[in-house]
């Protein structure tokens, strides 16, 4: 018995800040058990496992395959049943990002083992094993009871915060047999930002108020003081101002930032889908009736040609 | 070329959230029901498209559901869909939503499975990698473009900070994201077709539940926004550095 966390790496071997996340969630969840938390790499990484020995747990499993060079949610999930099986866990954590919305339900089926997606906090274990998850777009949550023997959870990025310590883990070599991937990567292509949207702590974005994607340069300005990455309305990403990745709202990406700044967007309920679990929101606009004033923790009525250069010089400031 | 869609039924965006019997049913009263916007949007869409370039494709849908799907469904043939399958099962949990499409998919012998990237109200995003794994076929999920050359798909998927090109062999189940395709609106000719087209009913297959909804709850009420004055932009950083903490 033990909690078995999966380690997400990225295409240039790092691990991904999602899976920070979620070692210290699965640590804190074998904690609670009584058990060990362990983890599993399937990707070569270029960083030193046994370091994350500091978010709790005890060993890592390092899978080394070339079949799993690159991420093929069919081989993963064939190669994650066997590590499963070796470890004998009985929870699998997962992020619930790109690759773990992927992988969670596959895994699912293949161990029958129940999954709770989204989950925003740690299960209650003390009666039975439910899991509280995000539903209806962020405006409600479900509590999900996982019947089966061995349970799976994926944790939406930024529910929980990242805990480091001291300690190493014990990295375990492990073998695997599947076969070759049938999906083939041809290309992989990053924005040129330093921040991904997805695992952004602040995020700044734009509506159409901004008025045209020329006039996004203020924004940039803002995000890069604040160290934030960038997103827009549906109507901007609609519009072509901005790529449709940058799209947040209940059709386009969800988001779950410390801080969110929206500018020039009125607060259409499709777009509040989206960032409602944003931990603070910042709503600047001229329309003092502007719904998202109403979902907003702070807000400026004003001008943002004028607002955002003021905001980006007081954060600077501040920085020092 | 025989592509299957699946659908859902979800309460429309501006449904107002609520629960009944103890918290522990979606509260239905005055809902207007929509087909999930994701399935809609892109999945649909795109294969819709797929159609338009090639006649001989053939659009099947389906919806795990109760009769009260069959406007959606009705909706969905409007908008460009060939004939649709409704399985009577009213409630299953993702796995058992999964289990009732692969089941009819065996039968099918589907060339292409989409579906959107996640329904609006459970917000799951499982059902696409469960449908994938019970058939074991290839799973692209989260994906924005979708083109296809012969019998190999060109599939670009979003990845943490990007996108990543996926090349890939028919058949293959999809999950569908923002890019794939612009919304379209049925027209009157979509909408009197679509009353004869046929949808037929079948009854579910045998699928346990792994999982259980046990009750809702509402997130605390915001305590309400703190207005700055425009001039005065220094507060809002100030309030932000040492009030809420996030800078």
């Amino acid at each position: 018995m033990s909690v078995l966390i999966f380690i997400d790496i990225n295409e240039e071997g790092q691990v991904k800040k999602t899976s920070l996340e979620v070692l210290t969630y699965g640590s804190k969840l074998a904690q609670q058990l009584g058990t060990d938390a362990e983890g599993v790499a399937l990707a070569p990484a270029k960083e030193d496992l046994a370091a994350l020995g500091k978010y709790g747990i005890k060993k890592v499993y390092q899978v080394s395959n070339g079949a799993l060079a690159h991420f093929d949610a069919q081989v993963y999930t064939k190669a994650l049943a066997q590590v499963v099986e070796q470890a004998g866990a009985t929870v699998v954590v997962f992020s619930n990002n790109t690759d773990g919305k992927a992988l969670a339900p596959r895994l699912s089926v293949r161990l029958k083992a129940g999954l709770a997606s989204g989950a925003t906090a740690l299960p209650e274990t003390s009666g039975d094993f439910i899991v509280k998850k995000s539903v209806f777009s962020g405006k409600a949550f479900a509590n999900i009871k996982i019947t089966t023997p061995v349970k799976i959870i994926s944790l939406n990025p930024n529910s929980f915060s990242i805990e480091a310590g001291e300690g190493t883990a014990e990295v375990v070599p492990a073998t695997v047999t599947v076969d070759a991937p049938k999906i083939k990567v041809t290309s992989v292509q990053k924005q040129k930002t330093d921040v991904p949207l997805a695992e952004a702590e602040r995020v700044v974005s734009g509506g159409r108020g901004m008025k045209g994607p020329e006039n996004w340069g203020i924004l940039e300005d803002l995000a890069k003081a604040l160290d934030a990455a960038l997103a827009c309305s549906r109507p901007v990403a609609d519009a072509h101002w901005r790529p449709h990745n940058e799209h947040v709202g209940q059709t386009g990406g969800t988001i779950a930032p410390n801080l969110y700044v929206a500018v020039g967007i009125s607060g259409a309920i499709q777009h509040l889908a989206g960032v409602n679990r944003s931990k603070v929101i910042v709503v600047i606009n001229k329309d003092p009736d502007a719904p998202f004033f109403k979902a907003a923790d702070y807000g400026i009525v004003g001008d943002l040609f004028e607002v955002v250069p003021k905001f980006t010089e007081a954060v600077k400031q501040l920085k020092g | 070329m025989k592509i299957l869609v699946c659908i859902s039924k979800t309460p429309d965006t501006t449904a107002k959230i609520a629960f009944t019997d103890n918290n522990t049913k979606f509260d239905t009263a005055g809902v207007q029901w929509i087909i999930n916007p994701n399935d809609e949007y892109y999945a649909l869409v795109r294969a819709i498209e797929l159609k338009e370039a090639d006649a001989s494709t053939v659009i099947h849908l389906i919806n795990v559901g109760g009769p009260d799907a069959d406007a959606i469904i009705r909706k969905a043939l409007a908008l460009g869909g060939d004939e649709a399958i409704r399985v009577n099962a009213d409630n299953p949990d993702s796995f058992g939503i999964a289990t009732q499409i692969a089941q009819v998919a065996k039968e099918g012998g589907f060339d292409l499975i989409f579906l959107g990237k996640e329904t609006i109200d459970y917000n799951g995003s499982a059902v696409g990698g469960m449908v994938a794994e019970l058939l074991d076929l290839p799973y692209v999920s989260l994906a924005t473009r979708f083109e296809l050359n012969g019998t190999t798909a060109t599939i670009t998927r979003e990845i943490e900070g990007g996108e990543e090109v996926n090349e890939v062999s028919l058949p293959v189940v999809v999950s569908c994201n923002k890019g794939m395709a612009e919304q379209r609106i049925p027209n009157m000719r979509g909408i009197m077709a679509a009353r004869t087209k046929p949808l037929k009913v079948v009854e579910p297959a045998a699928a346990e539940a792994l999982t259980v909804t046990e009750t809702f709850s509402l997130p605390p009420a915001k305590a309400g926004v703190k207005l700055i004055d425009p001039d005065n932009v220094q507060e809002l950083v100030r309030l932000l550095h040492e009030e809420a903490k996030v800078i």
